[in-house]
């Protein structure tokens, strides 16, 4: 016999009890490693964020735009290697449900800034030809159905009209983190627009994607831009795409915060359950434990069994809810794919299930081992009987 | 006495509990001795202290002052520790209840002692068989605490309690849970084990018919001692 073998049976003599406290355990465990996808779907754009790029925007607000004009007076600054550009279209297909990201682009050498968008050479070359057509993420292809030649049209909001457009390519993240529910397309195509419908419009973009030679080198490019613009009709702001992606989060940081802490009151609410199960369970075999110290088994071989038992359901527990967080992760990305086109299980959120399940089956192990240290043989041998 | 050498020596032990504020004397001025091989029955009436004294004799409780030695040990000077280790060699325990634990089979609970023992899984395989090949019981290794009967059960605890090879056994009430014929058995069991093995026996008992199976009748009122040699090894 070996003690590990009398932890595993002693961890199942209370069927129903252990059952429910491992479903307990297991629910925790997935609740808690949704809500660290969700809190790192958040984050995703920034996780993707290349050291080596910078934004820059109109110094006031992202809402107004900055003049075509600037973009050669960008790139002849010391120290940036490419740049390209892109307009918020805020285009709606079908109904405002449907929503996805849509941009218009400077496409050659945005996606040359962009390594990590995958489109095939041959669909390359067809979406850089032709002004009208666009380029898509295989995840949002896959959500309509599209496929390469189907032609799709979104309603201007921003930009008002029905707006054409004829898919040539279909791309790939090269990485788990890289969105692939966005609809590119060519920025010529609605400056042509715009030029006919409304000129006061044309010629301007969102924002600039500057391409860096060294990293090192973001903070005095950056400051070297904005210097540049310094006291004209549109002053610019420039910072890392990092500094960017993070300035969105921090508009909904509040909601952020909220699910962290509701993750940590989950785990606090399952630490409970857990330490009242083994309290139960220690109190019912006082006597028993009584029993180990009489036949000269230390406080050290009883604190074992109880926190073995303890870790024992709740990493059997936690490793149902590790394994159900996959699949149930699945489905809320392909539910969820409007909210959240990167939901990934990282691996960092593994690791801190473990480390929590790891916490919970430690502290509630603790109350019910100082009692049954605390406890006279004689007066557990009472308890029996 | 029979003049066998004393393996049990008390002298001026005294105990009391603590309820609240008030001092409960259990014990005054106990001093005994117990020949080795002697099987001793201690009576008396419900808190006389017997059960007190019992604990005290096989370290699984402290005295507030006064010697015990067993085997020449002081153990009224040994540490929480030490009596631990104490125990595990030199005192077998014999419960009413018997305090099997029930998720273990007859086999492991027999072993259960020796797994704070250097000994290997092999050893301590042989050295539980042959505790229960002692009791009889060497067709029921495998058998729960649920599937044996009471007498089994108390059998099985029994080679719990020799399968260290202890000089001391300690018996608290151990027929009381059993009917009269089962009783029987275990108290001609743990009479085999004084003749043949040459164990050294305290068992508390309200049992006169029990406590006839001793060699001596220690009678104990009060937590005050009153001996009355029965018969002569």
């Amino acid at each position: 016999m070996h003690v590990l073998r009398l932890i595993f049976k002693n961890s199942f003599r209370h069927k129903l009890r252990t059952f429910l406290t491992v479903l307990g355990v297991s629910i925790a465990i997935l609740a808690f490693g949704l809500l660290r996808t969700v809190i790192d779907a958040w984050y995703a754009g920034v996780e993707a964020s290349s050291a080596n790029r910078l934004v820059t925007r109109n110094a006031i607000s992202l809402i107004f735009p900055l003049p075509l004009s600037y973009k050669e007076k960008i790139r002849q600054i010391e120290g940036v290697k490419s740049v390209s550009y892109g307009t918020w279209f805020g285009g709606i297909y079908i109904d405002e449900k449907h929503f996805f990201a849509n941009y218009a682009m400077e496409p050659e050498h945005y996606l040359a800034i962009y390594p990590e968008i995958i489109i095939p050479p041959d669909q390359r070359t067809a979406f850089y030809r032709d002004r009208k057509s666009a380029a898509v993420g295989r995840k949002l292809a896959d959500r309509y159905g599209w496929k390469i030649g189907d032609t799709v049209t979104l309603r201007g909001t921003i930009f008002p009209g029905n707006w054409e457009f004829v898919i040539r390519g279909i791309y790939q993240g090269r990485d788990q983190n890289v969105d692939e529910t966005a609809f590119f397309f060519h920025w010529e195509y609605l400056n042509e627009t715009m030029k006919k419908t409304a000129p006061g419009r044309a010629d301007q973009v969102g924002w600039y994607m500057v391409e860096i030679k060294n990293p090192n080198l973001a903070a005095d490019v950056s400051v070297r831009i904005d210097r540049m613009f310094k006291n004209s009709l549109a002053e610019t702001l420039t910072e890392t795409e990092k500094a960017f992606n993070l300035s969105f989060i921090s508009m909904t940081e509040a909601i952020i915060l909220v699910i962290q802490l509701v993750s940590y009151v989950i785990i606090l609410i399952i630490m409970a359950v857990v330490a009242n199960t083994m309290a139960m369970t220690a109190r019912e075999r006082i006597g028993e434990y009584a029993v180990f110290k009489t036949l000269g088994f230390g406080g050290f071989h009883v604190a074992g069994l109880i926190f073995g038992e303890s870790l024992f359901i709740t990493m059997f527990g936690a490793s149902i809810g590790i394994l159900l967080t996959f699949p149930v992760a699945k489905i809320f990305a392909q539910q969820l794919s409007t909210y959240f086109p990167i939901f990934n299980v990282d691996p960092e959120t593994i690791y801190l299930d473990i480390a929590a399940a790891c916490l919970v089956g430690l502290s509630a192990a603790c109350f019910p081992t100082w009692r049954a240290l605390r406890i006279r043989i004689a007066d557990g041998l009472r308890r029996i009987g | 006495m029979t003049g066998k050498p004393v393996i049990v020596e008390i002298i001026n032990l005294y105990k009391s509990y603590r309820r609240g504020s008030q001092i409960l004397p259990v014990l005054t001025d106990i001093s005994l001795d117990i020949a080795e091989g002697e099987f001793i029955a201690l009576m008396g009436p419900s808190g006389s202290g017997k059960t007190t004294l019992l604990n005290l004799i096989a370290g699984i409780d402290k005295a507030d002052s006064g010697v015990i030695r067993v085997g020449g040990v002081e153990i009224t000077a040994l540490s929480e520790n030490e009596l631990a280790l104490w125990r595990a060699s030199n005192v077998g325990f014999i419960f009413q209840f018997y305090n099997l634990i029930p998720v273990l089979t007859a086999f492991e609970n027999v072993e259960l002692p020796l797994l704070i023992t250097g000994l290997s899984k092999r050893e301590r395989r042989a050295h539980a068989e042959m505790a229960l090949s002692v009791v009889n019981l060497t067709d029921r290794i495998d058998h729960y605490p649920g599937e044996l009967s009471g007498g089994q059960q108390q059998r099985v605890a029994i080679a719990r309690a020799i399968v260290t090879d202890p000089g001391i056994l300690v018996a608290d009430e151990p027929t009381g849970d059993l009917d009269r014929v089962t009783a029987i058995e275990v108290l001609q069991l743990m009479e085999r084990l004084v003749h043949e093995l040459g164990k050294t026996i305290i068992m508390v008992t309200h049992d006169p018919r029990a406590a006839q199976m001793a060699h001596t009748i220690t009678h104990l009122d009060k937590g005050v001692l009153n001996a009355r040699p029965q018969t002569d090894l």
